[in-house]
């Protein structure tokens, strides 16, 4: 567990101390370490971590190869199932996926370290550079638009190249990656890994991507659909979700992922301002994210909100011991009554809650806490007013079994779509099998148009 | 009480564990190290006759296993680099400063009756208990004649070991190479040469590794490799195997065993005195871990005869013998089947595609209704090979349980289904 250097007494940290909190968050394996943890592995058939991996990465057979000595090839067993495995192997919560159920844990107390495996391999692979591992098969003449250059989006961008498309990607942002560039916490993704992965990715060939534009306002479904031979949309969930309390407007109350999003981008992340006294509100990755990062910029008191008890929040228990290990305060049982301050917030006003008959309910019993800032990571929703005909279901976009939307031509995997966990590796499998599944369908008109 | 003490060959040590002949008995200063540190005895580093010779650089490769710890050397390293006279002044002086410690003198020449009988008197001369005739290196040496070049020769056995019995009036072991199709031809040549004891095994000749980016076996001299002498833990079950028939072969009987091949713990010295040997010779594990080893062994060694009720060597000497016998002793009618403890399986499959992929086929998975899966053992399809067992991770998960089949002791000489035994009635 890594301990944060956290703001102890009043003068704050240096900008220095800033900079190192922002490092790695695992350092990576040395080599002996990778062989002596990559022996641990038992090498299951069949095995249970391949199963939890929503990409089936061969586990055993890549941490295999790393024994062998073979890093080169244990990467490419990765990076054939997951693209990303990058990503995954840094933002994985493989706490809940692949470590959880390897079979170590039953005779050494502690699993083979699957992640930083993988971190260890595919390192390995790009930073020894070269040709790109995989290639294209030949020339279809189809181009196929993508709309979001997030996980999804540039999975399913590579694997529709390998298979022999043309891919222009529509991203409204000014860089790639999505939430990886923007919304995971900045020492999961050193060293502006997103981008060195995004740059890898597109080694592959065949893939541009336009900048600044975004559907509904540059672009619209029906023009796409004319243009490109096929669709796929990853745009993931862009609107927030409101919390409807009183003083939800005023200055400093904002969204987590928004916080995340300007200490990534920010160079000198110790001119990201913070605040004195920041309240998180919510109980998942992003919370968590947003709390301990508020402790490295050297915040004083935080504290994370949650309606419910810990059981209950989708934040992995590891990732809560991250947050209470570096001096996060957890509430729990309280939810935002309302925001008060002068111009800006300086004040919580929280309901306690509790459940009735498994229903969480609201009390009468309320107390305030000081806040300069507040973060909001209650999730995001989809932006409804951009898809056009497309039949949305629970708020996320309708698809079948093989990610086709209730529009010929129009695939959609990731966050807009309700596919699994809403997760980096998630996504990946998502765009993968949609490419899998538009490159099928596409070869079956093509045969079709040549009889 | 437990007594480690031992003879070998008439020598008195007390304990069973001594420093085999090489590197590191080279000299005094480490010898005395090693005795400081618990060793019986030692076997001093061969010598031949003057000049010495000259060692090359460099001089050792290992074998490694998944976890990179090392289970095999291979050394191309010679004999006694140092002037006999410095080797016997040292012998000498040892012997005097540790009565209660065991030397050896080990001794190697070529093909010459006054070579072998000079050399012998000499280190006799200077006090040791005993000589050893080193007949095994398989490297460097038999080049030159010496070494393997000898001892894969019957007839060069026993004659090297007629000639230093006549010369010396001590207890002769005559070291046997592994290098030979069968290992009881060279030991009942020994035997008729008069030896009172053989310490085997010699090295292995081997290749190590090849170094892939220049192309050369290792270790590398200058950009050439070659075969050297391999040891340690890899190479246990070969001199398992030879102690065994030299200890239960009508032809080698009253010939003692000084074992040695990849002796690390007690309980590999155990296993070679359960099959016969009076005492173990250890270079390797010494060699990897300094001679601090020999505490272990000492106190494991004692430990294990307490908890067995053995209070002397003598007492569990050769007590495996009986029971090591040819295949065609066997019981035909034998029957095991593998067991699988569900409560301690943690289902990772490794029994299943082992069997199914190359044995018979005699693991099947089914879906737990709760989850998860569950491997059984199909009896009528399990041969009790033991390999599911042996590959299964977890131990004492799956175990062999024997079958009642109410059958005689049948071995395959009388068993039904063989023709030549049939063909003899």
């Amino acid at each position: 567990m890594r301990h944060f250097k956290i703001n102890t007494e009043s003068k704050g940290l240096t900008p220095q101390e800033v900079a190192e909190n922002f490092d790695d968050l695992h350092p990576r394996l040395e080599p002996a370490q990778a062989v002596v943890d990559a022996a641990r592995c038992v090498y299951c058939y069949d095995a249970p971590c391949m199963n939890a991996c929503p990409t089936r990465i061969d586990i055993p057979k890549f941490i295999h190869q790393i024994r062998s000595g073979n890093i080169g090839g244990s990467a490419k067993t990765i990076l054939s199932q997951n693209i990303m495995g990058g990503t995954c192997a840094r933002a994985c919560p493989t706490e809940v996926l692949c470590e959880e159920v390897c079979v170590v844990h039953h005779t050494e107390g502690a699993p083979v370290k699957i992640g930083e495996l993988q971190r260890y391999a595919v390192d390995h692979l790009m930073e020894a550079g070269g040709d790109h591992p995989f290639t294209r098969a030949p020339a279809t003449g189809r181009i196929l638009a993508v709309i979001g250059a997030g996980p999804a989006g540039l999975s399913f961008a590579h694997r529709a190249a390998m298979m022999g498309h043309e891919i222009v990607v529509f991203d409204a942002k000014p860089k790639a990656g999505g939430l990886n560039e923007y919304g995971l916490a900045a020492y999961k993704m050193a060293d502006d890994f997103a981008q060195r992965e995004v740059a890898f990715l597109l080694g592959i060939g065949g893939i541009r991507i336009e900048f600044g534009k975004s559907l509904g306002a540059d672009l619209m479904l029906e023009e796409l659909r004319s243009d490109f031979d096929g669709v796929f949309i990853g745009a993931g969930l862009t609107n927030s979700q409101s919390l409807g309390a009183e003083g939800e407007d005023l200055e400093g109350v904002r969204d987590a992922l928004d916080f995340i999003e300007e200490i990534r981008q920010a160079k000198d992340k110790s001119k990201v301002s913070v605040g004195d006294n920041v309240i998180i509100i919510g109980g998942g990755n992003t919370a968590i994210d947003a709390a301990v990062q508020a402790k490295c910029l050297g915040a004083r008191n935080v504290t994370l909100v949650y309606r419910r008890g810990p059981e209950a929040m989708s934040a992995t228990g590891w990732e809560q011991d991250l947050a209470t290990a570096n001096g996060v305060a957890m509430r729990f049982w309280a939810a935002p009554k309302s925001f008060s301050g002068s111009g800006k917030v300086e004040r919580i006003s929280l309901s306690e809650t509790e459940l009735n008959n498994g229903k969480l309910s609201v009390t009468e019993r309320s107390f305030e806490l000081p806040a300069d800032l507040v973060l909001k990571a209650i999730g995001q929703k989809l932006d409804q007013s951009a898809f056009g005909d497309l039949e949305i279901a629970d708020g996320k976009i309708a698809v079948d079994e093989n990610y086709r939307t209730s529009v010929s031509g129009v695939y959609a995997g990731g966050d807009c779509i309700a596919s699994g966990e809403d997760l980096t590796v998630q996504a990946v499998e998502d765009g993968k099998q949609a490419a899998i599944a538009c490159d099928a369908d596409l070869r079956a008109a093509m045969k079709g148009a040549a009889k | 009480m437990t007594d480690l003490g031992c003879v070998i060959a008439g020598v008195d040590s007390i304990n069973p564990f001594w420093l085999a002949s090489a590197p590191p008995s080279d000299k005094k200063y480490n010898v005395e190290r090693a005795f400081k540190a618990g060793w019986g005895g030692a076997v001093w580093k061969t010598l031949g006759e003057d000049p010495p010779v000259v060692n090359v650089t460099s001089r050792y490769g290992v074998h490694r296993s998944h976890d990179r710890s090392i289970i095999g050397i291979n050394n191309i390293e010679l004999i006694s680099d140092r002037p006999l006279e410095v080797n016997l002044r040292e012998i000498e002086e040892m012997r005097k400063e540790w009565p209660d410690r065991v030397i050896i003198g080990s001794i190697m020449a070529p093909m010459d009756e006054g070579a072998w009988k000079s050399l012998a008197v000499k280190v006799a001369n200077a006090g040791v208990h005993g000589i050893e005739l080193n007949l095994g290196c398989p490297h460097g040496m038999c080049e030159r004649g010496m070494g393997s070049a000898v001892g894969q020769v019957a007839e060069f056995v026993e004659q090297t070991t007629r000639w230093v019995c006549e010369a010396v009036g001590l207890p002769v072991f005559t070291k046997l190479t592994p290098n030979v199709t069968d290992i009881m031809i060279p030991a009942a040549a020994a035997k008729a040469g008069g030896a009172h004891a053989v310490s085997l095994i010699n090295t292995v000749n081997s290749i190590i590794s090849v170094d892939l980016d220049r192309m050369t076996p290792t270790p590398i001299v200058d950009g050439r490799g070659t075969h050297g002498g391999y040891c340690g833990e890899a190479v246990k079950p070969i001199a398992l195997h030879m102690t065994a028939e030299i200890a239960r072969q009508a032809e080698t009987q009253g010939l003692e065993i000084s074992a040695i091949g990849g002796i690390t713990t007690w309980r590999d010295a155990a296993e070679f005195i359960a099959l016969g040997a009076s005492g173990v010779q250890v270079c390797t594990a010494a060699m990897l871990y300094g001679f601090r080893i020999v505490e272990d062994m000492n106190d494991g060694l004692a430990a294990f005869m307490r908890e067995k009720n053995y209070r002397s060597i003598e007492d569990f000497k050769g007590k495996a013998s009986a029971q090591t016998v040819d295949w065609n002793a066997l019981n035909m009618n034998h029957d095991l089947l593998a067991r699988i403890d569900q409560d301690s399986c943690i289902e990772c499959g490794r029994c299943f595609i082992a069997c199914e992929d190359t044995s018979h086929q005699a693991i099947r998975i089914d879906a737990k209704p709760e989850g998860g899966r569950k491997f059984t053992v199909i009896d009528d399809e399990c041969v009790g090979c033991n390999l599911c067992m042996h590959i299964c991770p977890v131990k004492d998960c799956i175990t062999m349980e024997a079958v009642d089949t109410d059958r005689p002791y049948v071995t395959w000489p009388e068993h039904p289904k063989n023709i030549a035994s049939k063909a003899a009635e």
